[in-house]
Formats: structure tokens, sequence, C-alpha cells
């Protein structure tokens, strides 16, 4: 007999609850990177495709502050969001806003060219190497039922959470907060009670681009931070978004967890060679089924 | 008018000059020294350029001094093409060493071939010596020799079913081959095939169904950043066979990424980083400690086995120079009759038949140990 056996049907479970945590944990990630995109779709009505630089730049600029300026890790976090929230600000200043025909594809490229322009200067500046962060508590692994996570995983379920609860009390309780759902239900009849739309636009990339920063940090220790790393990041931010109809709440959450959970549980069971393969499917199965979203109602026209 | 009579006058003394005797021979160098391949290219260009400095203080070769004209190639095919013609049509090589990646090895072959010069390509891939071409040789180590000490190591240890992690790039596909390969050959069984992205962030998945597999060892075949999470998943998830990587990872910067989960890992890697480890009966070990010596001196930095492939394509031409040759024809023939050098990548002996010319001693199996590399016996 083997070593190591177990009964066949406690071991499978095992693993599936391995597959399940580890999915979790990369859904996350893209749920907080989804809720960035969705934010910036709500306020403005186009996909800024330089979300997932947003991501790259928090674990850069975090392990710049570490290891180049030495602040502790409690200092660096916050001033790594800031920088990467000043950026999204600059962005939307010099790039989006001086735009005198903002249709919708203008704007696209625009952002498409502006995560080049960001991922091209973080090479220059940073170099091409990859680099790996501290992870915040230690590296011992932590048992679950027959699973192990490390508690790196843990910081990242428990700062979206967090996140996601800040993100749902700005957008319910306070008053730029319900002014910009007003942007994103009618931008028109928005401006026209006072609101200004243009404002609202600025916030919707400050605080995406701080949330997407957050995500690259928190994750930069599990899996390390390069100038590339965006690109991948953004774009399965970008499924979790569409999954949850591009609403800015649960849905994306929820988008998010089941694309990771889905990646892990197709890597482990079926073949790790489809586990982007996935993704993709997944997306456009949904554009193609149920353009609204997984759990979108069909009359949530927004565009 | 004038100038361009000239120019052609000038061209006429340069060439004529270089076909006397006592003018220095000229060789060529194609080195990836930007782009994506640097990591390859600077540390070649550096250590072919600090090599012909320290044979020409020395009074050259047989009185006869080298002059290297190196080209960047940007790691792009297209360029390293041109490149090459240049070299051979303007500046009047009588060697090219070089380029430093397999793909544009590939691409320049048919140029040196029909040119009928000599090149020492820096790259890799089986395929440049494999089927043997007339003018091609190179210094790097086939991979099939990397797998070969794994598998080497496995069998002495009675570990004969394994998993393999490989990563889908070029690097990792070529792995991937080898090891099926040579498995069979071996008494190698491989229990389970999985693979990864080279922009993956997270392999506990595929490491969760090695776990649960009947194998005895996991070999992983990437570059960096790759088998660093492999490295770190894999304990997390507490798996304790033991866990080899390829020489695709025989850098600091592995550990420096893999931290704590690096300690105990195996994996096949030339002999420069271990030098000082070797027994003084090596026959490459007073050759790597004078490569790295010098380049330590001249760089102030580190030495690595990718300098060294260009280290021993220097010194494998001056060694056919000594022999007699002196002119594209000549060298490539003593070229050829090179026997029993001791490099840094390994012991060479070239023959019609092999124009790769390094047997497995060229790679050993290292451990890393305390953050650094300890040579296992």
């Amino acid at each position: 007999m083997a070593p190591g056996f177990h009964p066949r049907g406690k071991m499978q479970f095992d693993h599936i609850l391995q597959y399940v945590l580890s999915g979790l944990s990369s859904g996350a990630i893209y749920a907080l990177i989804g809720i960035g995109f969705s934010i910036i779709y709500n306020a403005t009505g186009i996909i800024n495709f330089a979300q997932g630089e947003f991501v790259m730049l928090g674990g850069m600029l975090a392990l710049f502050f570490l290891q180049l300026l030495k602040l502790p890790l409690w200092a660096a976090i916050p001033c790594a969001v800031l920088v990467s929230a000043a950026a999204g600000l600059l962005f939307e200043r010099l790039a989006i806003k001086p735009l005198r025909q903002p249709t919708p594809i203008n704007l696209v490229i625009i952002t498409i060219g502006g995560s080049i322009l960001m991922r091209g200067l973080a090479m220059l500046l940073w170099g091409k190497d990859t680099h790996a962060l501290q992870p915040f508590s230690g590296e011992t692994p932590i048992g679950v039922g027959g699973a192990t996570i490390l508690p790196q995983h843990l910081w990242i379920l428990a700062i979206t959470l967090i996140i996601i609860a800040l993100n749902k009390y700005y957008f319910y309780h306070t008053v730029s907060g319900k002014a910009m759902r007003a942007c994103s239900y009618n931008r028109r009849a928005a401006s026209l009670v006072g609101i200004d739309v243009r404002r609202m636009v600025l916030i919707s990339f400050v605080i995406s681009s701080g949330m997407g920063a957050m995500a690259g940090i928190i994750v930069a220790p599990l899996t390390m931070t390069s100038f590339d790393v965006g690109i991948m990041l953004g774009l399965k931010g970008f499924c979790a978004a569409i999954i949850g109809g591009m609403s800015s709440g649960m849905a994306t959450v929820l988008g998010g967890l089941i694309l990771g959970v889905l990646e892990s549980l197709g890597a482990g069971l079926i073949s790790s060679g489809y586990k982007d393969a996935i993704a993709f499917i997944i997306l456009l199965l949904i554009l193609f089924v149920r353009p609204q979203g997984l759990f979108g109602k069909s009359d949530t026209e927004r565009v | 008018m004038l100038k361009k009579l000239f120019c052609c006058a000038l061209a006429m003394m340069i060439c004529g000059c270089s076909k006397q005797d006592d003018g220095p021979l000229r060789i060529g160098g194609l080195f990836a020294v930007t782009g994506p391949a640097a990591f390859l290219g600077e540390p070649e260009r550096n250590t072919a350029q600090m090599l012909v400095d320290e044979i020409n203080r020395k009074g050259g070769i047989k009185g006869r001094k080298l002059e290297l004209v190196v080209y960047d190639t940007v790691g792009d095919t297209t360029k390293a093409v041109q490149l090459a013609t240049k070299l051979i049509r303007n500046d009047k090589v009588v060697a090219i060493i070089g380029p430093s990646t397999t793909g544009e090895s590939m691409a320049v072959i048919p140029v040196v071939e029909k040119e009928q010069v000599p090149l020492i390509s820096c790259a890799a891939g089986i395929k440049i010596t494999d089927p043997v071409k007339k003018w091609v040789f190179k210094t790097a180590q086939n991979d099939s020799l990397a797998v070969n000490r794994i598998y080497d190591y496995l069998k002495q240890n009675n570990q004969t079913k394994v998993a393999i992690l490989t990563v889908s790039d070029g690097f990792g596909a070529s792995g991937r081959e080898q090891l099926k390969a040579q498995a069979d050959k071996q008494g190698i069984t491989i229990v389970l095939d999985e693979t990864y992205g080279p922009k993956d962030t997270d392999m506990s998945a595929q490491l969760t169904k090695i776990r649960s597999s009947q194998a005895q060892a996991i070999i992983c075949w990437g570059t960096n950043p790759g088998p660093a999470l492999v490295a770190r998943n894999a304990r997390q998830l507490g798996i304790n066979i033991p866990l080899f990587m390829s020489h695709g990872v025989s850098s600091r910067k592995f550990i420096e990424l893999a931290g704590d989960a690096a300690e105990g890992l195996k994996l096949p890697s030339g002999k420069v980083i271990v030098a000082s480890q070797l027994p003084d009966v090596d026959p490459q070990k007073k050759a790597l400690l004078s490569y790295i010596g010098s380049y330590q001196k001249a760089y102030n930095t580190e030495g690595d086995h990718f300098g060294g492939h260009a280290w021993d394509a220097v010194m494998l031409i001056k060694g056919a120079i000594e022999r007699g040759g002196n002119n594209a024809l000549s060298i490539r023939d003593q070229l050829e009759k090179t026997s029993q050098f001791s490099g840094i990548g390994g012991t060479f002996s070239y023959s019609p038949a092999d124009h790769a010319g390094l047997g497995k001693d060229a790679f050993v199996l290292v451990e890393v140990n305390n953050k650094g590399w300890k040579l296992v016996k």
C-alpha cells in the first residue's frame, strides 16, 4: 500500500478543499481589481484598461518604500496606496479630462496607451527583475481541514472584506458616494440636479487606482511582482467585473471569487494547461449569453 | 567623388593590412546586450572583451593581437542576421562568437554556412549543433545533459517515479521533451506531467495533484520567477518529497525570490557557482577560479555561467589560432580538433560528428544551503 494512503473519498475532499481555498484567495484579488473597473465604468461609461497597471504600481511602490526608503511595512503600504492614487488622479487630469470628444473608443484607446506608458516607466525605473515582498506575518502554513493556507491568504481575505465594506459605506452612506451612484444611473440627470460629474469622474479614478494598488500590495508577497504583472491581473479583474455585470458591489465580488475557484478547480481536476483558458471561456460565455452579468436583471441598461 | 575615392583607398588599405600576418585578427561578437535577453548578452560581452584585452596585454597569440568587434542584437533575430552579414562583409572577421539566444543562433546559421565563417554560439538549444553543421559550434550545455544529471541522482537514490512540472514556454517545452525522451532509457517513470504558464502566480493546484500521486520526486523546469513560486507553494502544502529545479534558476536571484522555501532544493548547474568547493583534481577548477577572479576585478560583480559561455568561445578560438589557424577555414578546422579543453562550461572535445563537445560531467548537482550553493557529492 502506498505511503500516505487515505480512503479515497476523504482524500478527494481534501483536494477539493485545497483547490477552493487557493481559488478564493486569488478570487479575492480578482474581485478587488474588478470593482476598480466597475467604479470607473459606472462613473464614466468607459473600461479603464490601465486598471491592471495600478495593481503593478501598488506592489512595486510598496517594495520601493520598504527597500529603498527603508520604511516599516505599516508606513510603506499607505504611502504606496497614496502615490498610486495620485497617479490615478494625474492620469485622469492629463489624459482623460482634456479630451475634446470623449467617445468610448477614444477613451478606451487612451487607457490602453496609458497602461503601456506606465508599464514602460516602471520598467525604466525599477528594471525588469521580479521582486518578492516580505509576507506581512510570517510564512508558517496553517492547516484548515486537510488543506493548508498561508497567513498571507488570511490577510488577503480580511483586507478584501474591509475594502468592500468601506466601499459599501461610501456608496450608500455619504453624499459624494450617493452622487456617484446618481452619475452611474444617469449622468445627464445627475448634472441637472447639480452634481459635478467631472469631479465624480476624478474621484472614481482616485478610488479605483487606490484599490488596485492595495490589491497589488497584498498579493505581492504570494505571487511576487514585476513591471509586467498588471496585464494578466487586469484581464482577470476585467473578467470578474463582466461576470458581476459591471456592478460595483457584491456581484463583482462574487464574480471574482467564482472565477478564482473555477480556475483553481479546473487546473486541479482537468488540466493545468487550461487554467487561463477557463477564465476567458467564462468571459466569452457571459458576454454571449448573459451580457448583463451572472446576477444582473436584463433591464439594468446603463450605457 | 574625391571622398568616395578616398573611402575606397582607405578600405583597401584596411583590407590590405588585415591580410598581412602581423595585423590583428578580427573576431566578431553578436550579443543581446540590451533587450529581454540582456541577462545573457551583457555578461557575455563583458567577458569576451575582458578576455581579449587580457590576451592582448600578454602580447597576443603567437605575437598577433586580437581585435573584438561587438554588435548588440537586442535579442532580435532579424537584427542578428543583418549584423552577422555586416561582421563578415564589412569587418572581415575570421570567427564569430554568439548570438546569445537559440532563436537568433538558428537564424544566423544559414549566413555563416554560406559565407563560410566559423560561429561559436553561446545559446543552449540542442538543434544548433544537432544535426552537425560544418561551420557551427556551441559552448552552452545542452538541456539533455541537465536532465541526465537529475535522473542519475534519482536512480542512485532508488527514486524512479517522478512528477514533472514545466513552464509552457520555449525553455520549459524543450526541458519537457528531454525529460520524457530520456525517462524510458533511464528507467524513470513519469507519473504526472503538469505545466504552468510563464505568468502564472499560483501553482498550488498542480502541486496538490502531485502531492496525492505516487511520485517520489518532483522536477520543475522553468526560469525565474515561476520556480520560486513552485518552491513556495510546495512548502505551503507541506510536500516533503524532494523537489528538483532546472539549471534555468542557478542564480542568486532564485534564492532571493524563493526565500526559505529554496532551502534543500537540488538542481543541475554549471560549475561556476560552486567553483571553490570543487575537488582540486577537477580539470575545470583552475579555469573557473581564474575567470571568477578576473571578472570580479574587472566588473566588480560575480561572473556567471552565461559569461562563461563567451569565455569558453574566446579560449577555443585562441586554442585554434595557437594550433596554426589564421583564417576562417583553418580556424574552423583547428576548432574541430579541440580535445580535452577544460573551460567554464565543461571539458570540450569537438569532432566532425560532435560540435557541442560536452559530456555529462559539464553539470554538477548543487543544493541550496544557507542561502548559498552547496555541491552535492
